[in-house]
């Protein structure tokens, strides 16, 4: 075989180039992901005490204060969001699946759900302002948690569709053949072997829901003072980091860092938590 | 009682056709299966023998766009009536699949899991249901101090003992085998072989293999199909040995498939 030397080199070269070009985006992202990580820490280590845990979020002109009715306030509208939205997603998604497959129902149905994931929150925001705050007459954290499961159903039903998807016909057709009725074969076979994955999109979605500020904005509101009452204004993490941070207090500012702070750790542990626990374990 | 006095069928197929969408599947099949009898499907790939058996508990009906015409009479009812219920038919009807299909519960509980949706029993008498099904799969010995583990954690040849004690576990009158060994070695094969022996002095078993020493070995009556149609059928010794159509003859010595 005569090797052509020349075409060899020039080919060896255009692959440095292209590795070399591939290298420098992912430095660029990465070193996007480091700086912002970098700034957070650096403003709000300095911010995390006990007093963020034991203190609510202080009144102008004040000093010290803390977190402590935001981070209950987040908590409790994030749960009523995961115990609203995890039942009618993982339903819907099962529907798409084991049910609908390929009706016109199913369709539309999957047709709306992409539109809601690509939905601008602040729309959904809106629009829970219109139908369950301008109506009530007064912000709350019920309204909260309905604009968050808007934005997390589409999610965990996106998510345990293309779980369930992945699940072998065979085994359904195994319960099938035991007599099972379909939805038996769909809850005790399909999206048990489908579970850690489902659990994936869940956490996914609590994830993506915890930063969301746009929507509550229009709902929940904030509420300087701690309050467990959902049906009333309710102070949370990302509106109190909004309003916190561009403010002209310096405790304020600093509080704000410490939250920014609190959700990034929290989302961060959520993705290696969901990384981690359920890797490979998709039968 | 003597093997000879008069056999009773379990299913008579009449007239069957089958399609998928617009292609035939199955042309103008008609035979009979013997109750308590293993009857074997041989053919080439595609020549409908798992679609004839997909159509004896209506495994089919999941799929839109698949139908079958004629009649089935499992013991003189027509099961491809409207009416006919697919989950009552299906627990009467069991079927065992090609790759072992444990579900992702334990092993008790995939035993356990067929006979719930049927029978109320208490708990001891699910133990006894359990160890019994396990025991006719001869998979008892090796499972009796792990019920509690995970059906995936068995070897692939338990694993389908396991999907055959499932089966035989709700007490179904037909058993229906699609190329149960096709994914087993061969001591596993042998296994599963024993005990398809075994299970038909109680159930009436109909099975697809590609192997045809397998069909020889275990079957009391053999149907050779070809192309969506039955070419022959009869005693298993005669189709082996004295077959009467050229066609199967070539294509259990080999000259052809």
């Amino acid at each position: 075989m005569q090797i052509d030397n020349i075409l060899y080199k020039r080919r060896r070269i255009a692959s440095r180039i292209g590795l070399a070009l591939s290298m420098s985006a992912m430095a660029v992202g990465l070193a996007v992901l480091i700086w912002i990580l970098y700034v957070l820490f650096s403003n709000g280590l300095s911010a995390l005490d006990l007093n963020l845990l034991t203190h609510d979020t202080p009144a102008p002109g004040t000093d010290g204060g803390g977190l402590r009715n935001a981070i209950v306030g987040s908590l409790m509208i994030v749960s009523l969001t995961v115990l609203v939205s995890t039942p009618v997603g993982i339903l819907a998604g099962i529907y798409l699946t084991e049910f609908g497959d390929e009706s016109k129902t199913a369709e539309l149905t999957r047709f709306v759900t992409d539109i809601m994931l690509s939905a601008p929150s602040i729309v959904l925001g809106l629009f829970v302002y219109a139908i369950a705050v301008a109506t009530v007459g007064n912000f709350s954290g019920y309204a909260g948690s309905l604009a968050l499961s808007l934005i997390a159903i589409p999610v965990v039903m996106r998510t345990t569709e293309n779980m369930l998807r992945l699940v072998p016909g065979s085994l359904r057709e195994a319960a099938f053949a035991l007599g099972a009725p379909r939805w038996k074969v769909s809850t005790m076979v399909t999206l048990r072997a489908a579970k850690s994955g489902v659990m994936t999109g869940i956490l996914l979605a609590v994830a993506r829901i915890s930063g969301e500020t746009a929507p509550l904005l229009f709902t929940a509101l904030n509420n300087q003072f701690f309050s467990t009452n959902m049906a009333a204004p309710m102070a949370n993490l990302p509106v109190v980091i909004f309003q916190f941070a561009m403010s002209p207090y310096d405790n304020w500012v600093r509080l704000a860092w410490a939250g920014a702070l609190l959700i990034t750790m929290t989302v961060l542990l959520l993705n290696i938590v969901a990384r981690v626990a359920f890797r490979d374990k998709v039968q | 009682m003597n093997q000879q006095t008069a056999i009773k069928n379990a299913i008579e197929v009449k007239n069957l056709n089958f399609f998928y969408g617009k292609f035939q599947g199955l042309k103008n099949v008609s035979m009979n299966i013997a109750e308590r009898k293993v009857t074997a499907f041989i053919g080439p790939s595609g020549c409908g023998k798992s679609t004839l058996l997909r159509t004896l508990n209506r495994m089919y009906s999941l799929y839109p766009g698949q139908r079958a015409e004629g009649e089935i009479n499992l013991y003189g009812q027509n099961i491809l009536d409207k009416d006919q219920d697919l989950n009552l038919l299906r627990a009467r009807v069991g079927m065992v699949f090609q790759k072992p299909t444990p579900f992702p519960m334990t092993i008790y509980d995939n035993i356990a899991f067929g006979v719930r949706l049927y029978e109320s029993l208490s708990d001891s008498d699910m133990d006894d249901r359990v160890e019994w099904a396990l025991s006719k799969a001869a998979l008892w010995t090796e499972v009796k101090d792990k019920l509690g583990q995970n059906g995936l954690s068995l070897s692939g040849g338990q694993q389908q003992r396991l999907c055959i004690a499932r089966s035989v576990a709700v007490k179904p009158s037909v058993l229906l085998l699609d190329e149960p060994t096709s994914a087993l070695d061969p001591i596993s094969t042998g296994k599963v072989e024993e005990l398809v022996n075994e299970l038909k002095s109680e159930y009436t078993i109909a099975i697809v293999t590609h192997n045809m020493q397998q069909a020889a070995r275990v079957s009391d009556f053999t149907a050779y199909m070809y192309l969506g149609e039955l070419i022959e059928f009869g005693e298993t010794e005669q189709i082996f040995f004295k077959p009467t159509k050229t066609a199967t003859e070539d294509y259990i010595t080999g000259r052809f498939g």
